[in-house]
Order: structure tokens, then C-alpha cells, then sequence
């Protein structure tokens, strides 16, 4: 009985401690339009993401004023024409992946990836594949997909139409550290 | 096993799982790492031009910016039916204005107005910030000058010296709010010559300028100039008013206006305006700039 109850209790401590929370605050996101008129890209370092191996889950913030651009002048119809980042500051990703993670094993894991991504005011659910690597207590994460602007009621007027592509790339690179 | 030894066992097992943080305690944590972690956040967009009609505005091109900028200045309305209410004459400046860094900008410019040329440094020395109110305004310095080169065949004494003029402002300006900015400026304008000893070299002024966005991409401009009285006695000054449209689009700022004053540098438009808006001297003008990026980043 004693030994048993010893056990337990170094299992759920072990879980505790097993952190199967990861935490970046310096993920990256980029997204790239490229049509013949006019290539985009856009670039933020400064993504924070959460991943919760034991519950799925997994969750990812950024502000879209820490998107830069080759051009400041880019940047500045960004922030102020298309996402109106000053009434909506954040692009919030929050949803649930498939696929069983081992923290233990060095293996790298094809999951999908199911949730909503909210911008500019707008909920849009996405489903869409990704990565996940776990090496050296690590986790690292990728994903690439494609968004179209006006899912989140971003108006592209006619004049530009044909300097900002149909479909929005989008990529995704985090490394995660396991939380204390 | 007996029935304590599994309650032991259930309770202990959720008691683990009380342990984990909730969803929400994970996305507050999410969102406090997120604020924590950025750098000064700067507005962006108070003016949309380099210049808000004439005066300069706190904005400059950023790195490796090249901005080619005409400014266009019909003749008066006034002149009447004959001179099409002006359209039949016409003062320019062409300008180009480049960024050194993204808070130092240099430009030359050339107006057809007494042929004359002008430099500016510009410099970005605060820059307001968003949300976290740290700083309150953005203020930018601005050193100019100005030569003069129509030349005079009675007065062959006009040297170089005698047709520079120099200009120092202060731009202070304020974004209130994603559809409101004003600016102050402070002005110092010095003419290395003047028509009558009774006439100031060094002359005073306070520029004013606001623009109020009437949809994501255009805006009511305007602007006003005060000249402090007494200064200029020998020949009549009035201070410089202009009101006016920004529609931008993409890398264009196309600007549509008018004003009583003809000249488009400080020394000329700040301290030599001969227009009255009550007489009817007014100018319609536009500033087209176009923006062009050099370099990778």
C-alpha cells in the first residue's frame, strides 16, 4: 500500500514537473503575397505560443505592429489601412492538434492542426497540416497555409487589387521551451 | 484492491490534474508575455505627406526612401475669366527628399518662383508612442535654406550672399486619435537681405497644421501660418492659410488645395505672402509625391 501510494505520487508529480507546457515568446510568423506588380513580405519575431503536449493544445499570439516590411511606407498601409491595427492589435491562434506527442522520444510528428485564427475582428476557422519535432527537450513547430484577406473583412480596394495577391502565404516556425 | 485504496488513488489522481492551469490562466499568461516582451510601440500616419500644404510635417521618408515630389500652384482666381481664374499660370517645385536613417532625412528642391533652389535637414528626434503613452508627441527639427537666382537686371549687385535665406522650425505634433492629428511649429527665418532697413532680418513665426481622416484614405487638411505683426513694414504680409484634400493611394500622396500664398518654401510662403484670402488671391495648387525604395532593407 505504502509503495503504491509513493508511486503515485511520484507519477503525479512527475507529471507536474514533466512539463508538458512549452513556451516561446520569439516564434516567428511571416506572411508573403507575390503577384508580378509587387512582392510582399512581411515578417514579426515576436510570437508567443504555447503548446500543451498532454491536453492538444496549442495557442499563439502576436501584435500586428511588430510585422515589418521591406518598405516602412508597406508597414504603415498595413497597420493603419488593412488590420487597423490600432482597434485590433492582436492575431490570436487558439485550436487543438492531433497525433500523440512523446516529450521522450527524438521523433518529429506530422499532426493537423484544427482551430480559429482571429483577426481584425474576424473568427475564421482553419484545419491545416503541420510539425512538430521534439529534440533535446525542445519542441519545435512549423506550419505553412494560405489565407485570403477578405475572410477577415480586410477590403482591398480595385486601385491595388493586382499588387496583392488572391491567396496570402503564410508560415509559421516556433521553437518552444519546456515551462518551469 | 480495497475501495480506500482506490479512493487514495482517485483523489490523488485529481488532485495532479487540479495542478495543470486552466485554459484561460493560459491565454491571460499568453497575453501578458506578449505586452511584456515588445519594444516601444511608434504611431504611425500623424500626416500622411512630408509636407501637410506647404508646411513641412514631422514625417520623413524612412531608410533608403527616395520621395520625388511636385508641388503646382495655379495663378490666382482672381485674375479672372481672361487668365481662366489662374489656370493660364503656374509655379512649381520640384522636390526630392530622401532618408538617411528612419530619423534623418535630407532633401533639394527647385521652384520656378524667383528660380529658386532650397536644401533641408530633417531630423526625427522623438517619436510619439502607441498605447503606453511614454511619449506624448513626436517633434521633428527642421534646418533649411533657400537661394534665390531670378536675376535683376537693375540691381547686378545681388550677390549670393544677398539672395540666401535660412530656416530653423521646431515640428511638435500629436496623433490624438486614429483620425485626428495636429502640429506646431515654431519657425525662425532668417533673409540674408531685406527690401527696407525698417524690415526685420530675422523674422518669428508659429505654424499650425491639422488633418482630420475622412476615410482610411483620404483626409481634411489645413493650415495656418501666423506671422506676428510688425516685423515687415515696408510692403504689405499676410499671414499664410491653406485648406485642402490627401488621397492616397499605395505609394501616391496626391494633394489638392488652396492657399493664398505662391511661394512653397518657408522664406517664401512664411514670411513673403502677398495673397489675401478677403481679396480673393487665391491660389489652387497640388503636391503629387511618389515613393521609391532602394536597397534590400
Amino acid at each position: 500500500m505504502k509503495e503504491q501510494l509513493l508511486l503515485l505520487l511520484f507519477i503525479c508529480t512527475g507529471l507536474y514537473t514533466n512539463a508538458q507546457l512549452y513556451i516561446t515568446k520569439t516564434g516567428f510568423a511571416g506572411f508573403y503575397s507575390k503577384t508580378p506588380l509587387e512582392d510582399i513580405k512581411a515578417e514579426n519575431n515576436q510570437v508567443v505560443a504555447i503548446i500543451d503536449t498532454e491536453k492538444k493544445q496549442l495557442a499563439f499570439s502576436m501584435l500586428l505592429k511588430s510585422f515589418t516590411f521591406r518598405k516602412a511606407l508597406m508597414q504603415e498601409h498595413f497597420n493603419e489601412n488593412y488590420v487597423e491595427s490600432d482597434k485590433y492589435p492582436k492575431a490570436v491562434f487558439k485550436g487543438s492538434f492531433t497525433g500523440d506527442i512523446d516529450v521522450y522520444k527524438q521523433q518529429v510528428y506530422n499532426i493537423q492542426v484544427e482551430g480559429i485564427i482571429t483577426l481584425h475582428g474576424a473568427d475564421k476557422k482553419i484545419t491545416i497540416p503541420a510539425t512538430l519535432e521534439m529534440r533535446n527537450g525542445v519542441l519545435s513547430g512549423m506550419a505553412k497555409f494560405q489565407l485570403v484577406p477578405q475572410d477577415f473583412n480586410i477590403k482591398i480596394p480595385s486601385l491595388v487589387s493586382d499588387k496583392i495577391a488572391k491567396l496570402i502565404d503564410v508560415e509559421i516556425r516556433i521553437e518552444c521551451n519546456p515551462k518551469k | 484492491m480495497t475501495n480506500r485504496k482506490l479512493t487514495t488513488l482517485l483523489f490523488l489522481f485529481f488532485s495532479c490534474n487540479t495542478i495543470f492551469p486552466q485554459d484561460s490562466s493560459l491565454l491571460k499568461m499568453m497575453d501578458d508575455s506578449l505586452m511584456a516582451g515588445q519594444k516601444n510601440i511608434y504611431a504611425t500616419g500623424t500626416f500622411k505627406g512630408i509636407h501637410i500644404i506647404n508646411l513641412h510635417s514631422i514625417e520623413a521618408p524612412a531608410k533608403k526612401e527616395l520621395v520625388f515630389m511636385i508641388m503646382h500652384r495655379f495663378g490666382k482666381i482672381n485674375d479672372g475669366a481672361y487668365q481662366f481664374f489662374g489656370l493660364d499660370n503656374a509655379t512649381m517645385r520640384m522636390g526630392f527628399d530622401y532618408g538617411l536613417t528612419n530619423r534623418l532625412a535630407i532633401g533639394i528642391g527647385r521652384s520656378t518662383f524667383e528660380k529658386t533652389y532650397d536644401g533641408y535637414i530633417k531630423a526625427k528626434l522623438f517619436r510619439q508612442t502607441d498605447g503606453s503613452g511614454k511619449m506624448p508627441i513626436s517633434a521633428s527639427a527642421l534646418i533649411g535654406i533657400a537661394h534665390t537666382t531670378l536675376k535683376y537686371t537693375n540691381k547686378p549687385y545681388l550677390n549670393a550672399k544677398y539672395r540666401t535665406q535660412y530656416t530653423a522650425q521646431l515640428l511638435l505634433a500629436k496623433k490624438i486619435n486614429r483620425n485626428l492629428s495636429v502640429q506646431l511649429s515654431p519657425t525662425w527665418l532668417h533673409y540674408n537681405l531685406v527690401p527696407m532697413a525698417a524690415d526685420k532680418n530675422d523674422l518669428f513665426a508659429l505654424g499650425m497644421g491639422a488633418r482630420m481622416k475622412i476615410t482610411k484614405r483620404a483626409s481634411i487638411n489645413i493650415e495656418y501660418n501666423y506671422l506676428p505683426a510688425g516685423q515687415i513694414r515696408s510692403f504689405k504680409v499676410y499671414n499664410s492659410l491653406s485648406a485642402g484634400f490627401d488621397i492616397e493611394t499605395g505609394g501616391h500622396v496626391f494633394q489638392v488645395h488652396v492657399t493664398n500664398s505662391q511661394g512653397m518654401v518657408e522664406p517664401l510662403y512664411i514670411g513673403r505672402t502677398s495673397g489675401s484670402w478677403g481679396k480673393g488671391d487665391i491660389y489652387f495648387g497640388f503636391n503629387i509625391s511618389r515613393s521609391f525604395k532602394f536597397g534590400k532593407k
